[in-house]
């Protein structure tokens, strides 16, 4: 009996790829990146593959790098894989050909992912997949998580078998992170399927002086061609020796599968022609039709894409089938139809033209679930009906409402196929609460009973702070093939009180559906808080309405905000799906399991908070009638622009699927700055200005990493029509008499992050645990509300007057980066923010893909924005290893814009008529704000005299007049890029000699995609792939960019010393060449509370592991020593640093001796650096590189 | 000149004892008290509250950020590590290497909380090369609800069952805020505690009147605590079977042949060796020795000698005591009201 366990397939893919390779090069990427932490995790703890050895799994700078070291690997004769998905796949395209020429035995294991185009997306399509059909791999696809499993296990012999390379791929997010009941072969089974002779013969065909032979020549136009045939007869014998491999496997494992399946009437007429996990939907409603309404339907499920198995299609597919609609979860656009539909038609063409087949069927293109847009029973119906018309449509979409080209399918949305026997539950809840991880469980305890299957998927939205989750979940005694959300629930969890106020939670509540609120409200008090739609829904569809405040329950256990135990037993005991004592005991169980490892006190707070569950759960009765006046909330004023008031909202209320293609824009552009459009609420606590108290030195709006806290002065006499409850203080600076000053929290906006607590220097005289800035429940938001838009009716401060070269001077700018989704005190964005406030309206940002590109661009609302004047910062993201190119590019486009509009200025000099401004233009130093603002006004002047100037020197100059004002050109991006994959393309850049600013927003790890180490990560600091602790220095950028001696570099930790990041910044953007900042980043990919971040940063920079400096070429241009050291010697040590975060803790608790060995080398190195830098700092100018451009 | 000692069984070569405190917080620490020469060193308190604290701190952090955001389910990578975070592996390893570097007792501290931690716990430093454990039943005052027999139970409680769980000898530092002190330290020495220490130090909060705020009080002692040990140590001197240890208040050689003349086993000291380096402890005792050859006395006869007659009604002997202290002070100050 083999293992039944509740997996995703990432795990399920990943278990038999680890056990049957002896290498994994890998790099992280969304949705595949689970597959090589688990292997990373498994190596590290020392688990062998099949024959006994533990795989080595090592990551590399790229998926380029990764698949070069596979290619070499290879070579030498080990069995490799990797995982990866999307530009990941990309990038190993090279190499993939590579592979393939040489007939090499591999298999990548993909999580198959949408492509960045218009946009990026995480989630799952085949377009990946269908862009590396050309290489020369086969590609062998599953469709669920047990399928993501055998399919495994098949490609590694087939790979062997046939001497070809496999690209096993499933579907991104739907299958890889799915959790399904499955059974897992055992290492006996994967040996018995994969002979040891084959392996030798693998290592056989490796490089070896023993036996030498030249492998990768350079071929003429004589043999190049010919060679290339050679491989044919090797793909010829795909299909049967594949057939061979499904055989053995089936012999083992008893599950049977084929390069082709059909499934359906053996009479059908109507056939559908899929990959992936749309199989899944497809099947059970081809049989329902065909029972229910003698449909002769049918579906082809191709498993093996390549070779395209064209005699098994042939032999699958019915001769009686006449309409034909193959579905492609891709879109080619230009191409005269998507990749799988061209293969079948040319193998039905080609039969039926050599009478193969008597008739040539109708056959349609269909595109569906891209970026895991859903794919549903009733879309498969509405295809399946449209086959039925008279005339098909030839080529279509589902699943969307494409109302420009008209492609899409209507589609009956009430058409449905839920088993009854299954129970399916949904669950609303919070990123922090915990939901997530309880129905995991409950998950694994459902389905860990041998009558009882169950399944789980979980929809995240893309804010990092306050995120909202969504839990799918069905349980039931059959197997359970339902790869869609569920459409209908017997259970609705609701876990916050607030996202009933936002989102229709009824939305997929069915008659006598059960309801749990987690409520702050007394059960009798509840009804009477509830939005009227949620009353008039649990009337009309008599809902069993259930509550308990779990928030006071979890508080009371000492659990804080982790209500998810409670709800979870709250469920279980409601539900019904186990008896009430056997449920407790099973969740009791598995709280134990999981906690006790590393912390009984967790242990037994759970069990006290589960056993205290039950006591607090009401049943509510539901009176007969409505009372609540309450709507839900609107997603965005009615003061928003259009798009914000009808797309934007859409998507923030949940209904972007209803959105039409003709809403959206054609090629990825956006308005800027709606963030502020969207009012989140994530935090019941908030800033709280004191203004008695307050020095208004702007050290708190300096850190606030959410723009949340914004400073004005004005005249006193402006505050005669302030809203009650508006605070204001005198302005306490020199030269403006009878000025008020007002510190404003945008009190919606806040996450209660507490960095501004922290920053603040005061405390009031008596109160030693307060500051001039506390954090305090939000009390009465509406007037709150109301301060806020009085303030922002008050002008905002001239920034030609303003001191931009102290903190307290740029709390007066106005940040054109503001609300982001960032993690609640986000060490990156203060950075941002400061940019955007001091360079913004000039400012064009290139940003690598991460997550500054997240939280910087991730649709539906967006924090970049603009000014009164309707100016701020121009963002784009590339892609994640072309950001410095994408930079320098955007730079030399506004040089080119920029000598262009000079010389059409001197050329049109007598048309404009005003030699002074045309002089001024030419000439104007643009250093300081105050020469920007002459600047901007003389272009604005230009522009006007341009009016009704004839001829094309006049156009040309009217569409690059703007870059007579200097322009700034950010290249923003995370350590994962600068130090990693980026990391060449910084470095040319760098070399580049051109005017742009790079800025590294170092957290020292791959945050965005969980934490994975990257080439910033510090000796000894546990990081995904680092699981032992780093082994090795972190790179010193800024030493490696001095070298050049053109370009200006500092490092920065706003925590320990902003002035010092201040001037780095303006020194940066000021000089004519190329910049690198290295800014340190507190992040939650750290371990401990990031309310203490800018203490760490601080920590950091006194123990030497950060040491502050400046480097400036042109310092060393006028003869002084460039090198400038901004932090005191280090008197901290580095353990001191270290001990209150989790990546260092981790390991001193795993292994103290190593802890040791590594703290210690960590802190030998400090030691010699300091030395380095001191001595640095000593020198003479004549020392350092000079800045070749200016000799 | 022979100063060994007997200590809850252990041989020492002499009564001064480095007791737990920060000096014994790293090996070189424990090292250079044992090379000034004193008889054992006892190490800095492990606290099981603040172990758990920090298990609980590590789990919950890591699991903080996980299952909100598509890309990242988690932060961290799975490394197994023991359910007591860092603290007790820093702690056992250093007891290892302590014990491993000097040659006279090294007697761990444990500062408890649960009775099953205590238990885990005491039997791991045990195993890791304590001679002795020293128990730091230290309950958090200023909880008006628990009744005092409530906390003489405990103490026994955690008593006996570390008692019963390790072969090497076991004290007990008790505080001195018990109703009635030496009918506890009898009780304790029934229970079968080796040795007794006299007296843990109530750590009380200060308050700073000009920034308004109330700071830790962790000070120093000084020469005048050692006056209520110092008089139970003399009570209860030949009335236990445990050793008697005397703890606060030595700072001169003087205050050691005080508490040995009042009885005490050994004397401990921490602040005189935070004052002044832990060669203050050779200072201590050639003190003690000068002192001795000057009276012509052994150590042995020395200890106990004006400790409480055996027979001598206890409370008369207090009051004998209060009585001249008056006597004293009217001689001193004048005439008292």
């Amino acid at each position: 009996m083999s293992e039944r366990l509740i997996i995703d397939g990432n795990e399920a893919a990943a278990d038999v790829a680890f056990r049957l390779s002896e290498l994994c090069s890998i790099y992280p990427i969304t949705p595949s990146s689970t597959m090589a932490e688990l292997a990373d995790e498994w190596s590290a703890h020392g688990r062998p593959n099949v024959w006994g050895q533990v795989p080595t799994v090592i990551q590399l700078q790229s998926e380029g790098g990764a698949a070069g070291t596979m290619h070499g690997a290879l070579q030498g004769g080990a069995l490799s894989t990797t995982f990866t998905a999307s530009q990941g796949l990309l990038l190993m395209i090279p190499n993939m050909y590579k592979i393939a020429g040489e007939l090499t035995s591999t298999v990548f294991h993909v999580a198959a992912r949408s492509l960045a185009t218009q946009g990026l997306s995480i989630f799952g399509d085949h377009q990946d997949v269908m862009a590396v059909r050309q290489t020369g791999f086969c590609l062998l696809n599953s469709a669920s998580v047990q399928e993501a499993h055998d399919m495994a296990a098949v490609a590694h012999l087939a790979t062997l078998r046939t001497r070809l390379p496999f690209v096993h791929f499933f579907d991104g997010f739907r299958t890889s992170h799915e959790l399904n009941t499955m059974h897992r072969l055992s290492d006996d089974q994967l040996r018995e399927l994969v002979p040891r002779e084959l392996v030798l013969e693998h290592r056989a065909r490796a490089l070896s002086p023993a036996n030498p032979f030249i492998r990768g020549t350079a071929q003429n136009p004589d043999t190049y061609f010919q060679s290339r045939e050679t491989v044919n007869s090797f793909y010829d014998r795909v299909p049967a020796l594949l057939q061979d491999v499904f055989d053995e496997f089936a012999a083992i494992s008893g599950r049977t599968y084929s390069a082709v399946e059909y499934h359906g009437d053996p009479l059908a007429e109507r056939v559908l022609v899929v990959m992936g996990s749309g199989i899944e939907t497809i099947v059970p409603v081809v049989e329902h039709l065909n029972a229910t309404a003698d449909a002769r339907t049918g579906v082809l499920f191709i498993r093996l894409y390549r070779p395209f198995p064209v005699e098994s299609l042939l032999a699958a597919l019915p001769a009686s089938a006449n309409r034909i609609a193959v579905l492609d979860r891709t879109k080619e656009p230009g191409s005269g139809g998507e990749p799988l539909f061209l293969d079948v038609t040319s193998a039905l063409g080609e039969a039926y033209a050599s009478g193969r087949r008597a008739t040539m069927p109708h056959v349609s293109g269909g595109r569906y679930g891209l970026s895991s847009k859903e794919f549903t029973p009733a879309m498969v119906k509405a295809i399946v009906d449209e086959l039925a018309r008279p005339v098909p449509k030839p080529r279509f979409t589902v699943g969307i409402n494409d109302d420009v080209t008209h492609l899409s399918l209507d589609v009956d949305a009430s058409f449905d196929l839920n088993d009854p026997e299954t129970l399916r539950a949904v669950f609303y809840g919070l990123g922090s609460d915990g939901t997530v991880g309880a129905n995991k469980n409950t998950i694994k305890i459902l389905g860990s009973g041998e009558d009882m299957f169950a399944q789980g998927y979980f929809v995240y939205d893309s804010k990092k702070s306050g995120s909202r989750t969504v839990s799918h979940l069905r349980f039931g005694p059959n197997p359970i093939r339902a790869p869609y959300l569920v459409n209908k629930a017997n259970f609705i969890g609701c876990h916050h009180w607030s996202i009933l106020e936002q989102v229709d939670i009824l939305e997929l509540a069915q008659p006598g559906t059960t309801l749990l609120l987690n409520s702050p409200h007394a059960p009798e008090e509840l009804w009477g808080q509830l939005p009227r739609p949620v009353q008039d829904r649990i009337i009309e569809l008599g809902i069993d309405l259930y509550c308990i405040d779990a928030s006071a329950v979890a508080r009371a256990a000492g659990l804080g905000s982790r209500t998810n135990t409670i709800l979870q037993t709250c469920f279980f005991a409601i539900s019904g799906v186990l008896p009430r004592d056997v449920a407790i005991e099973k969740v009791k169980t598995s709280i134990t399991k999981t906690y006790a490892r590393k912390s009984m006190e967790i242990v037994r707070k759970n069990h006290e908070a589960v056993d205290a569950s039950l006591s607090h759960l009401h049943r509510v009765e539901v009176p007969a009638t409505a009372t609540s006046s309450k709507l839900l909330a609107n997603p965005v004023p009615a003061s928003a622009p259009e798009f914000v008031r009808t797309v934007t909202a859409t998507m923030m209320s949940g209904h972007g699927d209803d959105l039409p293609v003709s809403a959206l824009p054609v090629d990825g552009t956006y308005p800027s700055g709606t963030t502020q459009y969207e009012k989140r609420n994530v935090s019941e606590i908030v800033a709280v200005w004191d203004p008695e108290a307050c020095i208004q030195c702007g050290n708190c709006s300096f850190v606030c990493p959410h723009s949340v806290l914004r400073a004005k002065h004005y005249p006193t006499a402006r505050l005669e029509d302030a809203p009650e409850g508006f605070l204001s203080a005198p302005l306490n600076s020199a030269g403006l008499p009878d000025s008020r000053y007002t510190l404003q929290v945008y009190v919606e906006d806040c996450t209660g992050c507490g960095l501004c607590v922290e920053a603040c220097p005061v405390k009031p005289i008596g109160q030693p645990s307060r500051r001039a800035i506390n954090l305090e429940p939000v009390v009465e938001r509406e007037k709150e509300k109301a301060a806020v838009t009085y303030f922002e009716e008050l002008p905002q401060n001239n920034r030609a007057r303003l001191d931009f070269g102290t903190v307290r001077g740029t709390q007066y700018l106005q940040p054109l980066f503001e609300f982001s989704g960032a993690c609640a005190g986000c060490g990156e964005t203060p950075y941002l923010k400061l940019l955007s406030q001091l360079f913004g309206d000039r400012t064009t940002v290139a940003n690598a893909t991460g997550c500054s590109s997240i939280y910087g661009g991730n649709l539906p609302t967006t924090p970049w924005a603009k000014n009164a004047a309707g100016r701020g910062p121009a963002w784009s993201n590339s892609l994640f290893e072309d950001n410095a190119e994408f930079g320098l590019g955007l730079r030399l486009a506004a040089d080119l814009h920029e000598d262009l509009a000079r010389a059409r200025l001197q050329e049109l000099r007598t048309e404009i008529g005003d030699d002074e401004l045309v002089d001024a233009l030419l000439a104007a130093p643009q250093r300081h704000e105050s020469d920007l603002l002459l600047q901007s006004e003389r272009v604005k002047l230009l522009l006007e005299k341009l009016e009704g100037v004839p001829g094309h020197r006049a156009t040309d100059l009217r569409s690059v007049a703007d870059h007579l004002l200097r322009r700034s050109v950010w290249i923003v991006g995370g350590d994962g890029w600068a130090y990693d994959i980026g990391s060449s393309g910084v470095d040319h850049v760098l070399a580049s000699g051109r005017n742009v600013n790079i800025l590294v927003l170092d957290t020292e790890v791959y945050s965005n995609t969980g934490g994975q180490s990257s080439k910033s990560t510090p000796l000894g600091a546990v990081a995904k792939f680092a699981t032992a602790g780093k082994q090795t220095n972190k790179k010193d950028m800024a030493m490696q960019a001095m070298a050049y001696g053109s370009v200006y570099v500092a490092r920065v930790a706003m925590g320990a010393d902003p002035q010092q990041t201040l001037k780095a910044f303006r020194e940066a953007e000021a000089f004519d060449g190329p910049s690198l900042i290295i800014a340190y980043s507190h992040c939650i990919a750290h371990g401990y509370d990031i309310r203490k971040g800018l203490e760490q940063q601080y920590k950091a920079v006194h123990s030497g592991h950060w040491p502050l400096m400046r480097y400036n070429p042109v310092i060393r241009e006028a003869g002084g020593n460039p090198f400038l050291l901004d932090s005191p010697r280090p008197r901290l040590t580095l353990r001191e640093y270290q001990d209150r975060e989790l990546r260092y803790k981790v390991l001193r608790a795993a292994n103290p001796e190593e802890a040791d060995r590594l703290v210690g080398l960590a802190q030998a190195a400090v030691n010699r650096r300091w030395g380095e830098y001191e001595e640095l700092a000593m020198r003479g100018a004549e020392h350092f590189a000079a800045d070749t451009r200016s000799q | 000149m022979d100063l060994t000692t007997n200590y809850m069984g252990l041989r020492l070569r002499n009564p001064l004892v480095a007791s737990a405190g920060p000096l014994s917080q790293t090996v070189n620490g424990v090292r250079a008290l044992a090379d000034a020469g004193v008889g054992a060193v006892v190490m800095y308190s492990l606290f099981e509250e603040q172990m758990r604290r920090e298990a609980e701190k590590m789990a919950e952090l890591e699991e903080a950020h996980e299952d909100s955001f598509p890309e990242a389910l988690s932060y961290f990578p799975n490394v197994p590590y023991s359910s007591d975070g860092t603290a007790v592996t820093s702690y056992l390893r250093l007891v290892e290497s302590a014990a491993d570097a000097i040659d006279v007792p090294l007697i761990a501290s444990l500062n408890g909380a649960t009775l099953g931690g205590w238990v885990k716990n005491a039997s791991r430093l045990a195993d890791a090369g304590a001679s002795a454990i020293e128990l730091n039943i230290y309950l958090v005052p200023g909880d008006v609800t628990v009744t005092g027999s409530e906390v003489e139970h405990r103490h026994i409680e955690i008593l006996q069952a570390v008692r019963e769980s390790v072969s090497v000898p076991v004290a007990v530092k008790m505080s001195p805020y018990f109703s009635s002190v030496g009918n506890m330290c009898v009780a304790l020495d029934h229970a079968g505690a080796d040795g007794l220490v006299l007296f843990n130090r109530f750590l009380q909060p200060d308050i700073d009147i000009d920034r308004l705020e109330v700071t830790p009080g962790v000070t120093l002692s000084s020469r005048d605590d050692a006056r209520l040990p110092r008089t139970w140590i003399a009570v209860l001197r030949g009335k236990v079977k445990a050793s008697l240890a005397a703890s606060s208040g030595v700072e001169t050689p003087s205050d050691v042949v005080k508490y040995l003349l009042a009885g005490a086993d050994i004397v401990m000291t921490t602040s005189s060796l935070v004052r002044h380096g832990a060669p203050h402890a050779g200072k201590l005792l050639e003190g003690l020795e000068a002192w001795l050859t000057r009276k012509e006395l052994t150590l042995e006869r020395a200890r106990g000698m004006l400790a409480v007659p055996r027979d001598a009604d206890p409370a008369g002997y207090a009051r004998t005591g209060y009585v001249s202290a008056l006597e004293k002070a009217k001689s001193t100050y004048g005439a008292l009201r």
